[in-house]
């Protein structure tokens, strides 16, 4: 087995990158591999949303999911973590929506003022780049979401990363074997 | 800045299937050493412990910083400040994410194309 080939394919696709581009904000960037448009839908349309949006190694369970993925609609997403077993409510405003270039929404479910989150669909060559950015009220705000370990109410647990850890040895053992 | 999981964790894995690495671990654990105060308490050479300490620095395990003519070993995760930490907990969230998005696309963009295929 090539090994080497293996993981350089890897990181070609798990270009995830994070950049704290400025005291407010946070930059994701990524790309897939096909047009914008289908990027897009797949932001803004529930049935394609709610399968990506909470992946099965967050342990957390997605109750709901309603996007009025229009300028000025609404959404709401609930989730539920199995260890409080509390539904967790996520929700905002759509700022602007343009097809299938750009999605702002507000993240109103905290109680001081959220980020607001810019999306770029940039297409080229049937790869589409998606840049989010997540602008934050104030230096504090950003600060204050490191600091308890959670941003835009992402639910986040060290046992999720531990579960990921499992899982990875576990395909990797798979691999050389 | 750790920026690729599965890489980063091959190198992990490795530098932890030694049972000396492992205690030069533990050992940090409780406290920062110098390279010299290792290989002493592992009855090695210094040019062994640096090896192993070499492996784990790698892997993101152990940092080290030479003050002087000594070289000082502490954990990695330690030398990584919250901010550092918590990016890289984010970047993987939305890794995951991603990863199930590509799934997404392709199917989608399979569809298009079974359904431009039927159109002509």
């Amino acid at each position: 087995m090539d090994k080497t080939k293996d993981s350089g394919t890897n990181l070609t696709k798990n270009n995830t990158t994070v950049e704290r581009k400025s005291d407010r904000e946070l930059v994701v960037t990524r790309t897939f591999k096909g047009p914008a448009h289908v990027v897009f839908n797949a932001w803004t349309k529930p049935e394609l949303f709610q399968r990506w949006w909470a992946p099965k190694s967050f342990g957390v369970l997605l109750l709901s999911c309603e996007l009025d993925a229009r300028t000025g609609g609404k959404y709401r997403l609930v989730f539920r973590h199995p260890s409080t077993g509390e539904p967790m409510p996520f929700f905002g405003r759509y700022v602007e929506v343009i097809p299938p270039k750009r999605i702002v929404w507000t993240n109103d479910e905290g109680e001081e003022p959220g980020a607001v989150t810019t999306v770029t669909f940039e297409e080229n060559a049937g790869e589409t780049v998606v840049v989010l950015h997540d602008l934050y009220p104030s230096k504090e705000a950003l600060d204050e979401g490191i600091a308890s370990g959670s941003t835009s109410g992402y639910p986040m647990q060290f046992e999720q990363l531990d579960e990921l850890l499992v899982d990875l040895e576990a395909s990797m053992d798979g691999r050389t074997a | 800045m750790v920026q690729y999981r599965e890489p980063v964790l091959d190198a992990t894995f490795a530098a932890l299937s030694d049972p000396t690495r492992r205690g030069v671990l533990e050992q940090l654990g409780r406290a920062d050493a110098s390279i010299t105060n290792l290989a002493e308490k592992f009855h090695m050479t210094l040019t062994g412990m640096k090896k192993h300490v070499g492996v784990l620095e790698k892997a993101g395990l152990v940092t080290t910083e030479k003050i002087g003519r000594v070289r000082t070993c502490k954990l990695g995760l330690h030398a990584l400040d919250k901010e550092a930490e918590w990016i890289e907990r984010y970047r993987q969230l939305w890794a995951e994410r991603f990863d199930e998005l590509d799934k997404i696309v392709e199917e989608l963009k399979q569809k298009e194309k079974a359904h431009g295929q039927n159109k002509r």
